[in-house]
């Protein structure tokens, strides 16, 4: 009985503050990128030849970010009838999309007008109970052109 | 030292590749930082102990790399990856690579 008030307390939990976490979040992320849309970055590996960049420097961005209680619990439905996981196609789009804001904010620190050769690398860090998997790491770099 | 994940660089010619550089940097999580984490497991939203403990080894990882690079009387760093492997639970190595070369 007590294992089963703990499991609804904890889905409660993760259900409520993980939706406010994660409206707060997107609406951080989509203002953070309305700023800096004057500061592309590029996967482009060879830029053009005729750019003279006075300054190149690489830059980088990470975040580690977790799921939410609720939102493993669902995925471990999922897990019995498969199909798409939302849960976290949310948390690795949001993981992205911080990361690249991040390397665009260090790059912005620095006077850079551009970023080539864009990588993102995502790796899991924690896992959870029962091997689910609780956080991912983004990280994003890039060379940075200073002119 | 010039540092870019890019093969070339604009303007500058290469006159000598040195060969591949490499740093690592293996890192453990503390207590801590994993009670706040399993908090956060159940609230969700940023590890920022996480973020930092990542960022930092990285950095050492770059710095090692760059130590090795001017040993061998390099000027620059090109086409640097970074790579992570998690290698016991817990600890994670990150792992930073490059051609340490000449720049005119």
């Amino acid at each position: 009985m007590l294992e089963l008030i703990t499991l609804i307390v904890l889905l409660a939990l993760g259900y409520g503050f993980g939706r406010v976490a994660e409206l707060r979040h997107y609406r951080s992320i989509q203002s953070r990128e309305a700023q800096y849309r004057n500061l592309p970055a590029i996967a482009t590996k060879f830029p053009d030849p005729s750019l003279r960049p006075r300054e190149t420097n690489l830059v980088t961005g990470n975040v580690v970010i977790s799921v939410d209680y609720f939102k493993r619990f669902l995925s471990q439905l999922r897990n019995i009838v498969g199909g798409r996981v939302k849960a976290y196609e949310t948390l690795l789009d949001r993981a992205r999309r911080e990361a690249i804001l991040r390397m665009k904010e260090d790059a912005h620190s620095q006077g850079a007008s551009l970023i080539f050769n864009v990588k993102l690398e995502t790796s899991s860090i924690y896992k959870g109970k029962g091997r689910a998997i609780g956080s991912v790491e983004v990280l994003a770099y890039g060379t940075a052109f200073m002119d | 030292m010039l540092v870019t994940n890019l093969e070339i660089v604009p303007g500058k010619r290469i006159q000598k590749h040195y060969g591949l550089v490499q740093g690592s940097s293996v890192r453990a999580k503390h207590v801590g930082r994993d009670i706040m984490a399993g908090l956060k497991n159940v609230f969700g939203g940023e590890l920022k102990g996480y973020t930092e403990l990542l960022q930092e080894s990285r950095q050492e990882a770059t710095d090692r790399m760059i130590e090795q690079a001017r040993a061998v009387g390099a000027n620059a760093v090109l086409n640097v990856r970074f790579s992570t492997s998690s290698v016991t639970a817990g600890a994670a190595e990150l792992f930073a690579y490059g051609t340490a070369v000449i720049l005119e």
